[in-house]
């Protein structure tokens, strides 16, 4: 075998293999999207964030704007406490409430913010004031529960 | 009774000197492996050998292999009603599994068997006693080129095939079924994480690549002089290295992937 034969096919070979990495990278992963932008982090307290992951996504009105960074525990109050990164394109006033959501019925659990209408907007290292906890299906079914039996009685008494 | 345990003894102690004889020997190929580093060229034609060569079967395969979990992965989903995570499956399943195990075990039949064979046969033509005639160190001229020619080429291989298995997938989930385009890639975008995903799907190919060729090579240069030393030394690589692939594979998965993310 010729040793330049040799040398293009290795060569073709290298770049090939290189070029499916680069392509399991950026059109397989998302290397792309929110690796370089700048951020700023404000954090979150919820009485409970159910299935919430780190890394999930933070949304406003649909849009990806940013991600859970760190989740942890405040033996103070109990509570759960998000850290988010938020895309510093994105600016959202201080009274911005956030939600854990559900994507489908199934689907992963992910933080939405709603924008408020106060002039100020958030900062570096603030925090959200207004939260709402993720659903847990268990205390729904109860509530659920105690509700129509409430109705029961309710019914007996009329009689 | 007693011949018995003799011959247990007797196995388990050629088991344990055949590993320890294995390891001295990786810690040799290490310490002289300059030379393939110094003249490139002599582990460029490795590469050529065990990558290059390999590209069809894996390129091949890969497509085959995503095409099948298309079908497959589109039949299951779609009775969930979720079809447009198809991609997801397809690329996790690839880049977290079957691209570094199968390439793997692929690569362990097509280039570690060849890599056997031929060291084995050098060796029972006395062409490594000739080299060392001639004052040449056979690991450093022979056996090292061909064990970083198979460990670089390795990563590649399985990238490549993983690619391609995406493709195949994305050929029959979105060009044949219909499953939509831009749910398929913007899930699977959304699933993948680069750092836990590919990079560990490469971690685990490197580690494939290394396992495989040091046993192709060492088998080799172990092999009894014969016709038929050879030929039981280059099975012995392919069930081995099979064997180690699928070990290995278990043990870096449950380091990987448990703990959630």
């Amino acid at each position: 075998m010729n040793r330049s034969t040799i040398d293009l096919w290795v060569g073709v070979f290298v770049a090939l293999g290189l070029g499916a990495l680069l392509f399991l990278a950026l059109k397989v992963g998302n290397l792309a999207s929110f690796s370089t932008a700048e951020t700023y982090r404000v954090d979150a307290r919820f009485s409970n964030i159910g299935g919430l992951k780190v890394r999930a996504p933070v949304k406003s009105a649909g849009v990806v704007v940013g991600r859970v960074a760190d989740i942890g525990f405040d033996n103070e109050t109990y509570e759960a406490v998000a850290v988010l990164t938020i895309d510093s394109r994105y600016r959202f006033p201080r009274d911005t409430s956030a939600k854990i959501l559900t994507s489908g019925l199934l689907g992963e659990q992910y933080i939405g913010l709603e924008a408020g209408a106060e002039a100020r907007m958030l900062g570096d290292g603030e925090r959200l004031r207004l939260t709402q906890s993720a659903v847990v299906l268990e205390n729904l079914i109860g509530q659920f529960f105690t509700s129509k039996a409430a109705e029961g009685g309710a019914a007996k008494d009329g009689k | 009774m007693r011949a018995a345990l003799t011959h247990l003894g007797a196995a388990v102690t050629a088991g344990i000197w055949r590993l320890g004889y294995g390891a001295r020997f990786f810690a040799y190929l290490l310490v002289h492996s300059g030379t393939a580093f110094r003249r490139f060229r002599l582990t460029l034609r490795e590469i050529y050998f065990a990558g290059v060569l390999s590209l069809i079967i894996i390129l091949v395969s890969g497509l085959f292999v995503g095409m099948v979990l298309g079908l497959q992965g589109y039949d299951t989903l779609q009775r969930y009603g979720s079809s447009e995570a198809l991609g997801v499956l397809v690329a996790l399943s690839l880049v977290r599994e079957l691209g570094p195990v199968v390439a793997g075990l692929l690569f362990a039949s097509r280039a570690g068997s060849a890599i056997t064979a031929e060291i084995g046969l050098m060796k029972a033509t006395e062409q490594l006693s000739a080299m060392e005639m001639m004052a040449v160190d056979p690991i450093a001229r022979v056996v090292a080129p061909r064990f970083w020619g198979g460990v670089l080429s390795m990563p590649l291989l399985a990238a490549l095939f993983s690619a391609m298995g995406i493709f195949g997938g994305y050929l029959v989930g979105v060009v044949l079924i219909g499953v939509d385009e831009g749910a398929f890639w913007s899930q699977m975008q959304a699933a993948v994480d680069v750092r836990n995903d590919i990079l560990n799907g490469v971690i685990k190919s490197v580690v494939f690549g290394v396992a495989v060729t040091l046993i192709a090579v060492f088998e080799g240069y172990d092999a009894v002089p014969t016709a038929e030393g050879v030929s039981g030394a280059t099975t012995r690589t392919v069930v081995t290295s099979s064997l180690a692939i699928l070990a290995l594979d278990f043990v870096l998965t449950a380091l990987m992937f448990t703990g959630g993310n």
